[in-house]
């Protein structure tokens, strides 16, 4: 009996022997903002990785909200420790896009790594978004989310509304509305980030500016547009809803998802990433539809535009590391991995073929709605539909917050709201332009 | 009678200060001229290229008409929340100075918040006013009072003094406490075998002799509002409805760690001090005037 510890012993040796790389492993450090489930999404998404080959460990580290992310890697490159892989939200787009010496494109990683690339694969609404306007991609799609209309059943139900025929226009929107808050609704109608959802995905979906120079992307002199007569009919009946209390504002950012989740709002447009929690939290039958619109308007509804973020490569790394970098990317766009993303958080899919293999798979036929973000999406874009792609953005969308407030609560109307945003708000993109003219 | 302590040695004196001076130039004359010194900049957020703008960042903050509001709101939030805070604590304090059972208890848990978190204070007071389902916005609806600080700005504004304040009570506390149980109780007794009300001893005995802590306390306060209180307000308004919360150090907060905006953020924070500093001077000169020691 003596042997047999020394036995086991021995067996253990050998098995770290043989589980120990015949090279070390090199390291790449990821930055996300992922937390709760998501975060457990992208630790798997590293595990697998780290599981299929040998030469590289990606250490996914969550740091906190996008923005503390953010300002958290900014100090880190400031101080020479820049994370490999940092995940970026949209707003942040145009300040990385800017900061030449602090990225390395993504394109120029992969061809290091040698890895096939073909910018073509990707959902050409969510890559077009990361894409200079020499052709060049420079950030990877990673979770990417678009507005969509969310509507609670059971109060359509109780209201002796339809609950197969959500309402498609904006028109439509105000009768349900009414009808919900005759049936006793305090919420009929609300929504979750509001200069996201009724300015910038407004915009797109009606096929019309946000800011010149097709909101951004034919440089930086871009200056707000979002006071044009049909945006200002848009905030009047807005404010009038909101007046006779069928819209309800319930606060700035994604404040507004609760009170969806707990169905103290009937409808509402939010985030398509919203979907999960509903599917896990809600305690009523709910439905997901399109985008309202004014079917008035030539050209509406358009497509929506994107949220969420992109995965960023910073700059002065070690060859080794790129090459490490460049695998990881790529695997993450893998088809079955990609369609995995896609169908377990409810982000838009980041390339076409993902989309395809989810569609083939039945997976939209049986979790209605999960299609309505990508349907949303994948149409032909127009110069003023490819998305809204600005410097200062997280300035200006406070701006947008708080002199919509001014309107909610009667201090100004909504001509005078929004102009002061858009004066407000080019004054932070002539900053930006100063800043970043080199 | 000599009051200094005369040293014999030329540099011992240096010596003993040294410490102490150390810690001052690291912690305060080192950040605040690095404030200095990127109140001048103008940047990108990677820090990549970076120019010399002289006071060009100040002068956009003048010609902001919101920056200049921002004085009025900062005024108004620092005076609600020095004199409730101030007001409230001395209240506590002369009660918990009477209670004899159960001291350490009401001490102990009056002494709580100020162990809280700023962040952790704006969410709990965000949460009690929360409409509908907050405790009190929904005892208020019951009573006939439509709470709502998404878009009234007078709401908005009470719940970040509310919070601010409880936050602050403790530390409030802790001194007057300390000051009331130094008044001598002979001086008291003498009073009261004068026929002196409580009311009289309080205002003719006992607060003249806790003017100092109060005169402190005021400078303490002041401070707290202007440098402290911005996680209250992050956590709780985000400086909304419209601008009508975001008070001066919010905004230094916003711009610097959220927006980005590194020269911008520097140089409302020397504006911010030089505030704060002429505002010490103004009461050490004149309010001090009315303190006894």
């Amino acid at each position: 009996m003596r042997f047999k510890p020394l036995a086991l012993a021995g067996a253990a040796m050998l098995s770290m022997a043989m589980a120990m790389p015949a090279q070390a492993q090199t390291e790449i450090q990821w930055w996300h903002s992922m937390g709760g489930a998501l975060g457990e999404w992208v630790n798997d998404l590293a595990n697998q990785f780290n599981a299929s080959q040998k030469d590289y460990k990606v250490v996914p580290t969550f740091k906190g909200s996008y923005d503390e992310s953010m300002t958290a890697a900014i100090a880190a490159f400031r101080a020479g420790n820049a994370p490999d892989i940092l995940q970026v939200f949209e707003v942040g787009t145009a300040t990385m896009m800017a900061s030449k010496g602090a990225i390395k494109p993504v394109a120029e990683v992969m061809k290091m790594a040698g890895v096939n690339f073909d910018p073509k694969a990707y959902v050409p609404a969510v890559a077009g978004y990361y894409t200079a306007p020499n052709g060049q991609m420079l950030s990877m799609p990673f979770n990417s989310s678009t507005v969509v209309f969310y509507y609670n059943k059971d109060a359509f139900k109780s209201a002796g509304l339809d609950t197969s025929k959500p309402p498609k226009t904006w028109p439509e929107v105000v009768l349900a509305a009414g009808k919900l808050k005759a049936a006793g609704h305090k919420c009929p109608f609300t929504t979750s980030w509001i200069s996201w959802t009724q300015l910038e995905n407004f915009s797109a979906w009606h096929n019309v500016l946000f800011s010149s120079l097709n909101n951004g992307f034919g440089g930086m002199g871009t200056r707000l547009e979002f006071n044009s007569p049909l945006h200002v009919r848009h905030f009047e009946n807005l404010a009038n809803m909101a007046k006779q209390g069928l819209f309800v504002y319930k606060g700035r950012n994604n404040a507004a998802d609760a009170t969806i989740v707990s169905g103290e709002c009937a409808m509402a447009t939010a985030s398509a990433g919203l979907l999960g929690n509903l599917k896990r939290n809600a305690k009523f039958d709910f439905g997901v539809s399109t985008m309202p619109y004014y079917p008035d308007v030539a050209g509406a509804p358009q497509n929506s535009v994107i949220g969420g973020a992109s995965l960023w490569v910073m700059s002065g790394k070690k060859n080794e590391v790129y090459k490490g970098v460049g695998q990881f990317l790529s695997y993450l766009a893998k088809p079955e991995v990609a369609a995995a993303s896609h169908q377990r958080t409810g982000y838009l899919p980041v390339t076409t073929a993902a989309y395809e293999l989810t569609e083939k798979s039945g997976f939209y036929k049986g979790n209605p709605g999960a299609d309505v973000a990508v349907t949303q999406m994948i149409r032909k874009t127009t110069d003023k539909s490819r998305g809204i792609r600005i410097g200062n953005f997280v300035q200006v969308r406070t701006i947008i917050d708080e002199e919509t407030e001014n309107i909610w609560s009667g201090k100004k109307t909504p001509k005078e709201g929004l102009d002061a945003a858009v004066k407000r708000g080019n004054e932070q993109l002539e900053r930006f332009q100063k800043a970043n003219k080199g | 009678m000599e009051k200094r302590v005369r040293f014999k040695s030329a540099w011992l004196p240096w010596v003993l200060v040294a410490p102490q001076m150390a810690i001052v130039l690291v912690f305060f004359f080192w950040p605040a001229g690095q404030a200095l010194y990127q109140s001048v900049l103008q940047e990108d957020a990677f820090g990549t290229s970076r120019e010399f703008v002289g006071l060009e960042n100040f002068r956009r903050l003048w010609e902001d008409p919101s920056y200049v509001d921002s004085f009025y709101t900062t005024a108004l939030f620092s005076v609600l929340v020095a004199v409730i805070g101030i007001c409230v604590a001395l209240l506590l304090a002369v009660m918990a100075n009477r209670v004899v059972r159960g001291a350490a208890i009401y001490k102990t848990l009056l002494i709580w918040p100020y162990a809280v978190a700023p962040v952790v204070a704006g969410v709990l007071w965000l949460m009690m006013f929360a409409s509908p389902w907050g405790v009190v916005s929904y005892t208020l609806q019951a009573l006939g009072y439509d709470w709502n600080h998404l878009l009234s700005g007078r709401d908005a504004m009470a719940l970040i003094v509310m919070a601010s304040v409880w936050k602050q009570i403790s530390y409030n506390f802790l001194f007057f406490l300390a000051g009331l149980q130094s008044v001598p109780s002979s001086v008291i007794e003498a009073a009261t075998i004068d026929g002196a009300s409580p009311w009289k001893r309080f205002w003719s005995i006992v607060f003249p002799l806790l003017s100092p802590t109060t005169f402190f306390l005021l400078v303490m306060n002041v401070i707290y509002a202007f440098f402290d209180t911005f996680a209250i307000v992050d956590a709780a308004t985000q400086g909304g409805p419209g601008k009508d919360t975001s008070i001066l150090v919010y905004k230094v907060y916003y711009d610097g760690f959220k927006a980005l905006d590194m020269g911008g953020s520097a140089a409302q924070s020397v504006v911010l001090m030089a505030v704060v500093i002429l505002l010490t001077v103004f009461q050490f000169r004149f309010v001090e005037k009315k303190v006894q020691y």
